[in-house]
């Protein structure tokens, strides 16, 4: 009888784990909808601060940071923005976060904040931050979004490391800024330029559709 | 749809205001905290540091009180009690935002001893080398602004030139692919230059421990 009733709850756990609506919230936008290599959102961060893994990591953090508060503001006052305006409303309210996040950032540490500089700004204009008001906090759960928000702001810090230690690896032969290769390796000025983000981009999104479609095939095989 | 619009409005304002009067104290003192370690930097050797105000008739005299408006340069003396050189904050327009810099001055050798990026917003991976690049920052090792005979104007101003082609002391060598935010730097010292260094050299006696 006992182990009946532990054998049972063992398997709702694990089946909340799988299926349960927050996880799968918060998966889907690691990998499945990940932000950058599926929905190709918020192309102007990544392809312009990846330079160095370094600013990848500092503004995917910060994105996420931004990401959370305004996915619980928007959710939590879905009920009272106007149809109409709702747009306009989440503007200000993406607005107010990175505002908030800005001040908190420079009170936190001066070096973070000189480190991150013209970014913190941009997160305003990150079409993925707009994308996720409109698509899920605007119809959700403040939780549901919540988890939503952390899944798609680690996706997009995952995405932007991608991009950024590639490219620091081959633009300047370091990687956070401990020498990785033999000082012998003539570094690739074009990976630390935007074209270089574009390359490095497009290797990425490659991988990724061709293991996805290596996974549909198999599906289709069994 | 007004009522909720300036809802939101009045909620997001408040969330800034509140943010910004609670962290305004934290960010001075952290400000603060930067511009002394600063002023250490520009000035090798400095170990103490003390702040001077420029009054209307260009005379100095020492400054312990909160900043408001006034103009200040920072003197940083050795253990000995001997005047390294002067901290001076400068801005300008760089390629993104105002640049704020900070760059030392020493009197007794009549050159430039030291330069820091205080503020920059210039382009990552870019425009920031002007604090990273170590060719750029050598420039600013012993950067010549010596006077005229006169006493009241540098006798060559500071100028920034392309990468590789500087070959007067009082050049500045800058940087292919931070060209706009070095050749800024350059303007900015230059102009700065051009006004503290004959009033400071002038009043060098004032400067005392």
């Amino acid at each position: 009888m006992e182990i009946q009733t532990t054998e049972k709850k063992k398997g709702g756990f694990f089946e909340s784990l799988q299926n349960g609506p927050a996880t799968d919230e918060f998966i889907k936008g690691l990998w499945r909808e990940n932000p950058v290599f599926v929905q190709v959102l918020g192309m102007c961060p990544t392809l312009a601060v990846t330079n160095s893994a370094e600013n990848a990591l500092a503004m995917g953090l910060a994105t996420l940071f931004v990401l959370i508060m305004s996915n619980l503001l928007v959710s939590s006052l879905r009920n009272f923005i106007p149809k109409q305006v709702r747009i306009a409303t989440y503007i200000l309210i993406i607005a107010t976060c990175v505002t908030v996040a800005d001040y908190a950032i420079q009170a936190y540490s001066l070096d973070l904040h000189k480190a991150l500089g013209a970014f913190i700004a941009l997160i305003v204009v990150n079409c993925l931050i707009l994308g996720r008001a409109e698509a899920f906090a605007s119809k959700n759960t403040v939780s549901k979004s919540f988890w939503d928000a952390l899944g798609m702001g680690l996706g997009f810090t995952f995405a932007l490391l991608c991009l950024g230690v590639v490219r620091e690896i081959f633009g300047t032969g370091t990687l956070f800024g401990f020498p990785v290769l033999p000082g012998s390796f003539q570094s690739w000025i074009i990976m630390i330029l935007p074209g270089g983000g574009l390359f490095t981009l497009a290797i990425w999104l490659l991988v990724f559709n061709g293991a996805k479609e290596r996974k549909a095939k198999k599906a289709r095989a069994l | 749809m007004f009522r909720a619009m300036v809802g939101i409005g009045i909620l997001c304002a408040l969330l800034i205001v509140v943010t910004y009067e609670f962290t305004l104290p934290i960010i001075k003192k952290n400000k603060t905290e930067a511009l002394e370690k600063a002023v250490f930097k520009v000035l090798p050797g400095a170990t103490k540091k003390i702040t001077y105000k420029l009054n209307d008739d260009k005379s100095f005299e020492e400054f312990h009180q909160e900043r408001q408006k006034e103009q200040l340069v920072y003197a940083g003396f050795d253990d000995d009690g001997k005047l390294v050189g002067l901290a001076i904050e400068a801005s300008g327009q760089g390629f993104q935002d105002v640049l704020n810099i900070l760059y030392g001055y020493s009197p007794e050798s009549q050159t430039l001893i030291g330069f820091y990026v205080l503020e920059s917003k210039e382009t990552p991976g870019l425009g920031d080398k002007i604090e990273k690049d170590k060719a750029f920052l050598d420039n600013f090792s012993a950067l010549d602004v010596s006077l005229e005979e006169s006493l009241d104007a540098l006798k060559n101003l500071v100028n920034p030139v392309k990468h590789g082609t500087k070959k007067n002391p009082w050049e500045i060598d800058c940087i292919t692919g931070a060209t706009i935010s070095s050749k800024a730097i350059g303007k900015i010292i230059k102009e700065s230059s051009q006004y503290w260094v004959p009033i400071i050299y002038n009043h060098k006696d004032s400067f005392k421990q």
